[in-house]
């Protein structure tokens, strides 16, 4: 299961003559997949994030193109000093070009930072904290796949919309559980329903009892998941043992991923709502990755992450050959001035804050009579625009967006 | 004041209790025999969950089966670990015990992580515990009643051997003079080693009773055992009853705190273990050496 | 046949008297009266840590991280070396003037000396405080005592909003050092880090080679004789522990300011357990050993990063074999055969 370093595909051994390979550092491209590979976040980026991004680097055809492309991957463990320390060894000694997915928002704003100190790129695929293209803003960062403010303008507004109106919140507590609680609360309060608790829980909690027991008490009639992954399935399950929709309440899983209703199984996962914006058996196209990936990995279908990682790096590897070269800083401005195009999801844009723009998708888990098989989890209840699934660019408090 | 938040936290409180019950006992029963305080028994009580994950998963074995077959597998790596590694320091100061025992734990860890990474892995609830009772102010899950009634028994059953009968006299001779009783014919370094066995064993008992709660998880033990060492010296090393009085007691203490000062619910147990020290250093229950 | 346990009879913990020779008896004065080994001994580690910026194939980062630690595992070896008590919570003063440090440069903006020195008097008083309570118990009690207040600490850290929780402090200012320095520079920041590092090493030195580390000694091998020789053992135990936290405050604060990150992982009990797997490595009581002892651990860390949870494999190794025949240390052993101690 573990893996040792390992240097994977050195492409080409014809190197494209000149200046093609001139500007481009040390002429290698090396992309760094940074995630959680043994913790509660494995599942839904993990390996599955390196094999997204080797499939993307395989698709583009750099090999053809003559790009050398270098995939390392490493595992921050969910601790910003892991993470910090990994990033800064591979920006300053091991000639990373760029580090792609991140999940773990704690961990993304410190590389966000060091990536913003150093000139290098950026690419969030896992990470979750709308803050990312808010406050913390940066040249050298894109935000791709969702983030916390996507998440509750869909799943948040849609519950209260269908008459849950109060709510209590089991939030992770760090930056990601309170950026969710945050815009969710925001959300909620402005479609006119009321937050009546919240509780936080330690990351990787694997005893939601007494956190399950205050939710019961506040009799509120949603209970709040903000957290994800490991984290999310605990609560529901264990929810289940203590009769919380029994006692008439509901979860709203506020991020959940298709790895997490595959480790419920339908009869519990059943009827959970959620904001994605990506679903592996969408299109003829998006089937066609899916079953590729499949079998890369282990039979698993691609959540939006590693949806998300094929298509960021697809689209850097555009910039980078339209630019000749890897400059952190000219990359990120060339990746956001080129609208984006790629069989997973469809045409999109870059906005000048980072975020990257494409449609989201309110879903509902079927129920098992429902399902045909293995993986066929989703049914399709809203589809919301690029235009209204991601905050405006004027309210984020971005400085790098001119009022 | 909101009685059906405080009576299912503090039901919740000494279902946790139970563990540390179970923990410290076994802690305790090993540090009166031995004088080795032995960190690797959070490692020991994460391997018995582990086994009963083996059990279920390669060979079709439930959760009644590892009841007995855990304890005794880990009993048995216990000791091994005894003959081979601890035997050789007990002429040493007993903080060098200590030391390797937690680097045992750190071994047994990072092996199991390596393996299995840091969530947690699924382990179902015997069918026969499946489902709760409706107690009015909460659902109590069958499954957890049950933890407590077991944890209950299985703490009085051994503070009945240890306190009550002939095995356990020669151990607590043993334990105040080991020359004394070896010369009256006892094997006492075959009970020192089957004590650590049998305390091991505890623990790992401990660990398949956690495995469909707490999810079965390399890190479990180590979450576990900071707790229980401020348990243990709280209650009074080398005491049995003030373990299992001890163990409940703050698992409910915590529960306790969980409803008026959340906040402090983490640290209570530690506050409390540096107030004992400072006035009774042998612990509540211990007796002054 | 084997009595397990010593009882309470010996009040020293591990006792590294019986590691090897003894530090030399006299107290010397100036740099000129130091043992001849002992000045050349430091000559090498200067000069090997001088070189370092200009060797291309190592990195300077990850050698300032090691130079915090050898700091940190210098300062503990004090209280375990040379007064004979065990501390199993000491990763609560690297920690706390770890965050103290960095919420000085990063919320009040402080200059970086400012906010080190900060985080320094930080640590030193949360010793004098901890130290005060924790003096009194000896052995076990006293690294139980110990680990009850790191878990404090710890928790407290945890959930306190200007430690920021799992997120840590981050994106830490490095600065200008005495406004002149830009911290930012790697050589800069290297050579700052190695001249704090020389000085809270040179300070360790003195305080144990010095009267006052003969009477810890003292206390150490018999404390009711040296307390019926007029002395107050407490009193010498609390400043040695005090001294101890206060260097473990100066390498938690200055790497706080290097990776400008303060996280929990300084405040943790597993970095408890490595400060005493690195004495324990380098070898307890010696006054190389901390520093040894950091190097090779952090060094392994690095080389088996990428392995999983293998260095955590390795490290439980290390502390078996360590404790079953490996007690005196690399530099213990190293001292014994060269008949000298170091």
């Amino acid at each position: 299961m573990k893996l040792a370093r390992v240097l994977v595909l050195v492409l080409a051994a014809a190197l494209a003559a000149g200046p093609a390979a001139a500007q481009i550092s040390d002429g290698v491209i090396k992309i760094g997949v940074l995630n959680d590979q043994s913790s509660l976040y494995a599942d839904l980026a993990g390996q599955g994030s390196v094999v997204a991004a080797r499939m993307a680097v395989e698709d583009y055809g750099a090999e053809k193109k003559g790009m050398k492309v270098e995939i390392i991957f490493a595992d921050h463990q969910n601790k910003p000093d892991v993470g910090s320390q990994i990033a800064r060894q591979w920006y300053d000694a091991d000639k990373v070009d760029v580090i792609v997915d991140v999940p773990n928002s704690g961990v993304a704003l410190a590389l966000n930072q060091i990536a913003r100190d150093k000139g290098k790129a950026l690419l969030i695929s896992g990470a979750a904290t709308a803050d990312l293209t808010g406050k913390a803003c940066s040249p050298n960062t894109i935000h791709w796949t969702y983030d916390t403010w996507a998440l509750a303008n869909g799943t948040g507004n849609a519950i209260v919309k269908t008459g849950g109106d109060s709510w209590f919140f089991l939030t992770a507590d760090y930056a990601f559980g309170h950026a969710l609680e945050r815009d969710t609360e925001a959300v909620v309060t402005k479609a006119g329903g009321k937050v009546v608790g919240k509780v936080r829980h330690p990351l990787n909690t694997q005893d939601f009892s007494s956190f399950l027991l205050q939710a019961q008490a506040s009799k509120a009639k949603i209970i709040g998941l903000a957290n994800a992954g490991g984290d999310t399935t605990n609560a529901i399950k264990q929810g289940a043992e203590f009769g919380i929709v029994r006692g008439g309440q509901n979860f709203a899983g506020l991020l959940v991923f298709i790895t997490d209703v595959h480790a419920l199984g339908l009869p519990t996962a059943q009827g959970l709502i959620m904001t994605e914006t990506f679903y592996w058996d969408m299109n003829d196209k998006t089937r066609a990755f899916a079953k590729r990936f499949a079998e890369r990995d282990r039979g698993i279908h691609p959540t939006m992450i590693h949806a998300g990682v094929y298509s960021a790096v697809t689209h850097y590897l555009k910039a980078v050959e339209a630019l000749k070269g890897d400059d952190g800083t000219k990359v990120i401005a060339k990746m956001k001035e080129t609208p984006t195009d790629d069989p997973l999801f469809g045409k999109g844009t870059i906005r000048a804050d980072g975020r990257k723009i494409h449609p989201a998708y309110l879903f509902e888990v079927k129920k098992p009579g429902e399902s045909k098989g293995a993986w066929d989890y989703y049914k399709t209840r809203a589809t919301i625009p690029a235009e209204q699934a991601f905050r405006p660019v004027d309210q984020g408090d971005c400085p790098l967006v001119k009022k | 004041m909101n009685t059906q938040a405080l009576f299912s936290q503090l039901l919740i409180g000494l279902i946790n209790g139970a563990f540390y019950a179970l923990l410290s006992l076994g802690l305790s029963v090993i540090f009166g025999l031995l004088n080795i305080i032995n960190f690797a028994h959070g490692a020991l009580y994460m391997m018995g969950a582990f086994v009963a994950y083996f059990l279920l998963q390669w060979a079709g074995l439930g959760y009644w089966a590892a009841l007995v077959i855990a304890p005794l597998v880990v009993g048995l790596l216990g000791i091994v670990i005894e003959r081979s590694m601890l035997r050789w320091l007990y002429q040493l100061d007993h903080l060098y015990g200590l030391l390797l025992t937690f680097g045992v734990a750190l071994v047994i860890e990072g092996v199991f992580r390596n393996e299995f990474g840091s969530s947690g892995l699924p382990y179902t609830i015997p069918s026969q515990l499946v489902g709760s009772y409706n107690l009015g102010f909460m659902f109590l899950p069958t499954y957890r009643g049950w933890v407590v009634v077991l944890s209950l028994v299985i703490c009085l059953a051994t503070w009945y051997v240890i306190e009550r009968t002939k095995l356990g006299s020669y151990l607590r001779a043993a334990t105040e003079n080991p020359t004394l009783v070896q010369a009256f014919g006892v094997n006492v370094p075959r009970m020192v080693t089957l004590t650590y066995g049998f305390g091991v064993a505890l623990a790992a008992l401990a660990g398949v009773l956690a495995a469909p709660i707490y999810q079965v998880n390399p890190l479990m033990g180590s979450n576990l055992i900071i707790v229980v060492f401020a348990v243990v010296v709280i209650g009074g090393l080398g005491s049995i009853m003030g373990s299992i009085v001890t163990g409940f007691g703050l698992g409910v203490v915590e529960g306790f705190t969980k409803v008026f000062y959340p906040e402090a619910s983490n640290t209570v147990i530690f506050v409390i273990m540096a107030a004992v020290l400072l006035v009774r250093p042998a612990g509540l229950f211990g007796r002054a050496q | 046949m084997t009595k397990p346990g010593g009882g309470e009879a010996r009040t020293s913990v591990l006792d590294p008297g019986a590691l090897g020779p003894a530090s030399p008896a006299t107290a010397p004065e100036r740099v000129a009266e130091w043992p001849a080994h002992h000045l050349a001994a430091f000559g090498v580690m200067v000069a090997v840590l001088v070189a370092v910026p200009f060797v291309r194939q190592i990195y300077p980062v990850f050698v300032m991280k090691a130079l915090c630690l050898a700091l940190f595992a210098c300062a503990f070896n004090v209280l375990i070396g040379y007064v004979g008590l065990l501390s199993f919570g000491h990763a609560a003063f690297l920690g706390a003037a770890g965050y103290a440090s960095a919420h000085a440069a990063k919320v009040w903006g402080f200059p970086p000396e400012a906010a080190i020195l900060f985080g320094t008097v930080a640590a030193g008083g949360l010793g004098a405080v901890i130290g005060t309570l924790a003096i009194r118990s000896r052995g076990i009690y006293f690294a139980n005592i110990t680990l009850a207040f790191a878990q404090m600490i710890f928790f407290f850290s945890l959930q306190a909003t200007f430690t920021g929780g799992e997120d840590g402090i981050q994106s830490v200012p490095r600065g200008t050092l005495l406004g002149v320095f830009d911290l930012r520079q790697t050589t800069t920041m290297y050579f700052t880090v190695l001249v704090i590092f020389l000085l809270g090493f040179l300070v360790i030195y003195r305080a144990v080679h010095s009267p006052f580390g003969q009477v810890l000694k003292a206390i150490r091998e018999n404390e009711p004789r040296a307390v019926s020789l007029g002395y107050r053992a407490e009193q010498y135990k609390l400043i040695a522990f005090v001294l101890s936290a206060t260097l473990s405050g100066l390498a938690g604060a200055t790497k706080a300011i290097v990776f400008q990150l303060a996280s929990l992982t300084d405040v943790h009990w597993t970095m408890s357990g490595e400060v005493v797997l690195m004495t324990l490595l380098g070898g307890l009581g010696t006054v190389f050993g901390p520093v040894a002892g950091a190097f090779i651990l952090i060094g392994l860390e690095n080389y088996l990063a990428q392995l999983g949870a293998w260095f955590t494999i390795v490290q439980g190794a290390i502390f078996v074999v360590c404790v079953l025949i490996f007690r005196r240390g690399v530099v213990g052993e190293l001292g014994r055969l060269l008949r000298k101690p170091l």
